[in-house]
């Protein structure tokens, strides 16, 4: 089971977990799981057609999953998910 | 049975290598070590180009640093040929294979008409202030003199901005420039520490003048009381070594990494929010810039500021004094500067995570060349407009 970390702008939808395990083969699997078992983070996490918001960066590990096979990317059960928001505050 | 000095001398000679300064020139810039083993006025008079400085009293202490190879090359020299020659001698008693001595020194070199840099020197009160940089030898004099000739212009007088201006100053970068349109408030105090509760109300950009030149009266503040925006960008930034980006929204970051790809300067950029910073380099060509790794900006309600969600006063002084490190490390050349990776800290659970950052071959800017990024698209993004007006 993969370990997805929630940034803290989703946490409110996460019940305030930094990190929640999900079940999952591929990164779109592990994330729909999440969405699944969090309803509220599925409409920031996925776009009206299933893709990723672009909004949205997801690592598999230390890699940015566009550089890979995004939502295709196979996940391991040692594998980390970071779901990364763009931050401005200075 | 006492021995003279002069006989110990000659003595120590005819148990090392010397060369003459005529052999010796044939080696500069063929892979040779210069040691000047000199005093420090005598260096800043004039020495063998690219020659490396350790008086001789500190050679046992500095020469691993500097000469890390005991199979290095290396040509020792002095005034005339002397203090050399025992400094070749403790060198080969250190374990140094191939070490010559001068013979004539750098008196010998000049008189046979060889080239010779004079450094720009430092004040004696200089040497004094930054005397602990020039014991390191990433830094050393010629780090320093970088320091003081670098420009930088930092986004932001407030919370990254504060720490990153109080150490560049410290640091002495000679002239830093501050954006900020903003006053002192009650509420900056809390992690803007480079103001202070008599100088509320003041310009940001003189608050945050008075304490640098407080720090270090030889840095130039150049002040710019005003907002980024499309119209300003490009003649402000321009002519700036480094950018220090401590924005606090997201139209002035995408604006600025579009003006600092056009005009190929690098920005060592931060972002924080609550217990979470985030930091990279953005190094224009060289490397991945902002838009590559955020090609649009989340949607006001996922983006929320300081402002409205808070953020822990020691957080801006964690990530602004990690971006004052990288500036420091792009002038002085030291180190590998955090270009395509992205830093991750975490302050509730002390943790570190190092995420890679890929150059997009279809970003909007940096796939592009310079002079093709018009005027009119920096700054923007999809949905501009409509993110602007959630914002406010």
């Amino acid at each position: 089971m993969a370990v997805v970390r929630i940034p803290p702008v989703l946490r409110p939808s996460t019940d305030g977990a930094k990190e929640v395990n999900a079940e999952g083969d591929s990164v779109g699997d592990v994330l729909r799981t999440l969405a699944q078992t969090h309803p509220s983070t599925e409409s920031q996490l996925f776009a009206d057609g299933g893709d990723l918001n672009r909004y949205v960066n997801v690592y598999l590990n230390d890699e940015d999953v566009r550089v890979l096979d995004g939502l295709d990317t196979p996940v391991g059960g040692d594998d980390i998910l970071v779901i990364l928001p763009a931050m401005a505050g200075g | 049975m006492s021995t003279s000095g002069a006989e110990y001398i000659r003595k120590i000679k005819s148990e090392i290598t010397e060369v003459d300064p005529t052999a010796a020139h044939e080696l500069v810039g063929d892979g040779v070590a210069f040691v000047d083993v000199r005093e420090t006025d005598e260096f800043d008079r004039g020495h063998v180009p690219g020659a490396t400085h350790i008086p001789r009293g500190y050679l046992e202490s500095r020469i691993d640093g500097a000469v890390p190879d005991r199979n290095q090359h290396v040509v020792l020299y002095c005034a005339s040929g002397q203090r050399s020659a025992l400094a070749a001698k403790t060198l080969e008693e250190l374990g140094y294979e191939h070490v010559e001595s001068m013979t004539g020194g750098f008196t010998l070199w000049k008189d046979r008409g060889f080239e010779f840099d004079v450094p720009r020197t430092l004040s004696p009160e200089q040497r004094e202030r930054y005397s602990r940089h020039m014991l390191v030898p990433e830094i050393g004099p010629e780090g320093q003199q970088k320091l003081l000739d670098a420009k930088v212009l930092l986004l932001g007088a407030g919370g990254l901005g504060s720490p990153t201006a109080l150490y560049l100053a410290a640091a002495g970068v000679g002239t830093i420039g501050i954006v900020d349109d903003d006053e002192v408030d009650l509420s900056n105090l809390q992690r803007q520490v480079i103001h202070t509760t008599d100088r509320i109300g003041t310009p940001k950009v003189d608050s945050a003048q008075e304490a640098m030149n407080a720090i270090n009266p030889d840095v130039e503040v150049v002040k710019y009381q005003t907002r980024l925006d499309g119209s300003n960008i490009m003649e402000i930034i321009e002519g700036y070594d480094v950018i220090v980006d401590g924005a606090d929204n997201f139209p002035t970051r995408y604006l600025l990494n579009d003006a600092s790809v056009r005009l190929k300067i690098p920005v060592v950029s931060a972002s924080i929010l609550g217990f979470d910073g985030q930091l990279s380099v953005f190094a224009p060509y060289d490397g991945p810039c902002y838009r590559c790794l955020y090609p649009t900006p989340p949607p006001a309600e996922l983006a929320p500021s300081c402002g409205a969600n808070g953020v822990l006063g020691v957080l801006p002084g964690t990530m602004g004094l990690l971006q004052a490190t990288e500036v420091v490390k792009l002038i002085v050349g030291a180190g590998e500067p955090l270009i395509g990776r992205l830093l991750l800290y975490e302050a509730l659970g002390a943790t570190f995570t190092e995420l890679k950052v890929r150059r997009d071959p279809d970003c909007p800017i940096c796939s592009r060349e310079p002079d093709e990024i018009s005027d009119q698209e920096m700054g923007v993004f999809p949905d501009y407009e409509a993110f602007c007006a959630a914002a406010g």
